[in-house]
């Protein structure tokens, strides 16, 4: 069997905006969609300042454990057309605040006979990036799924599971912070 | 609420990793925005389950066909040596990757991005956006039409300047294969001193650099340059989560 081998990865640069954005990208559900919330954080760097020009962009399940790629096709790039698609982009602002209208997604197999907690998928890019770094979203308010989670069993400790773990922030939305650098650096993945 | 597995999900591939040598160090202090950027732990092996193996399917209608065509959509046609970048996105094992998403962004003609914080002093082109989409037909097939972007300073290092390039986003069939890169022109005499360019292992280098192409440049009209990206092949051994 042939074997090429890949194109390198480089940096999105600080004028991703021009390329990557859709227009209401940010919307994986429509405003009203019945379950919806708001998931926001801060991306900091090394020295806890602001990341104002990154990109995060999220692909989950549906709130039955079923992913979008299934037939027929549906619109994946912002919430506005029909269907699910379960694919969210959100630019982060001067802030470095992210900002993505979703629902939570259903457990989906773990392919061992389990199931995994409910969890988003999350690429992360930005100048300086020069790859994606890959993290999990999970959420606070579903302890007896995380604690069965394959994935985040797999982490050393229970500080590195918080890196991951969404909480509520009150009104009815979550809150998670990415850190790229410094004693609180989310746990990233090789996938 | 169902809690069985679909037919459709089951024995989905799982993707080879690539080889070390292959894409940059994320800590690349000669690019000195990664300093305080670049995760400095290493990361944690994800295996390849349902999320990660899946990625949108791209539906009729997301793109329109201008959208491939950076030369339109004003009162004129930008300034500069209009172009043609066409290729195929294929995956490790050689098979087309159709119906895929392909994002462009770039700067003009003069080497200035249309964006609020690009301001060194080159002209704007009221005529370029700089942004194109479109999705792979069914070989695989891409192509855009723009005009070469020009090289540009910048202010990592003293005299520092990136070589001509084209920003490409691709989503691939999966998240797995999700992948942005970017496009240079062959013999670009600023590569030896760019330290996005040379972040990536020597031997990979010449996987960015696109090709002149004769044979799709079109007469009196555009040159043509030949990209192929190459994304993630499969492992041998599909993923299937009723027998696992």
């Amino acid at each position: 069997m042939t074997t090429l081998l890949s194109t390198p990865s480089q940096t999105v640069g600080p004028f991703l905006s021009i390329g990557l954005t859709w227009e209401r990208a940010e919307y994986v559900v429509p405003e009203g969609t019945p379950g919806s919330f708001w998931i926001r954080g801060r991306l900091l760097d090394g020295a806890g300042e602001p990341v104002p020009d990154g990109l995060i962009e999220t692909w989950q399940a549906d709130p039955y454990g079923n992913f979008g790629h299934s037939v027929p096709p549906v619109r994946p790039v912002g919430g506005g057309g029909s269907g699910f698609g379960g694919f969210g982009r959100a630019m982060t602002g001067p802030d470095g605040q992210y900002g993505l209208l979703t629902v939570k997604p259903g457990r989906v197999t773990d392919g061992a006979g389990g199931w995994q907690a409910p969890h988003l998928d999350v690429s992360v890019f930005a100048r300086g990036l020069l790859h994606r770094v890959v993290l999990r979203i999970y959420f606070a308010d579903e302890a007896e799924a995380n604690s069965a989670d394959p994935v985040l069993c797999s982490l050393p400790d229970d500080a590195a599971r918080a890196t991951l773990v969404a909480r509520p922030n009150g009104d009815g939305g979550y809150i998670l912070d990415i850190r790229l650098q410094g004693d609180r650096e989310t746990v990233f993945f090789a996938v | 609420m169902s809690m069985s597995i679909p037919p459709a999900e089951a024995a989905l591939p799982r993707f080879r990793r690539d080889p070390a040598g292959t894409h940059p160090p994320l800590l690349s202090p000669d690019y000195r925005s990664t300093r305080l950027r670049a995760p400095l732990k290493a990361p944690v092996d994800l295996p390849q389950r349902m999320t990660e193996v899946t990625g949108p399917v791209f539906g009729d209608g997301l793109v329109h066909a201008d959208d491939a065509d950076l030369t339109r959509g004003y009162a004129e046609e930008p300034a500069g040596q209009r172009i043609i970048v066409c290729g195929r996105l294929i995956d490790g094992d050689g098979r087309p990757i159709p119906r895929s998403l392909v994002e462009i962004w770039q700067a003009n003609a003069a080497g200035r991005y249309r964006h609020d914080r690009d301001n060194w002093p080159a002209p704007l082109d009221p005529n370029f956006d700089g942004m194109g989409r479109t999705l792979t037909d069914d070989e695989g097939r891409y192509a855009f039409t723009t005009v070469k972007p020009g090289a540009y300073p910048w202010k990592n290092h003293h005299n520092a300047w990136r070589p001509a390039h084209i920003h490409f986003s691709l989503c691939g069939r999966s998240f797995t294969q999700r992948l942005v890169t970017q496009m240079y022109f062959p013999d670009d005499p600023l590569f030896g001193q760019d330290p996005i360019f040379n972040s990536v292992p020597q031997a990979a280098r010449n996987r960015m650099i696109a090709a002149f192409s004769l044979t799709d440049t079109r007469p009196d009209w555009a040159l043509a340059f030949n990209f192929d990206i190459v994304l993630r092949g499969s492992e041998a051994t599909p993923f299937d989560p009723e027998r696992s």
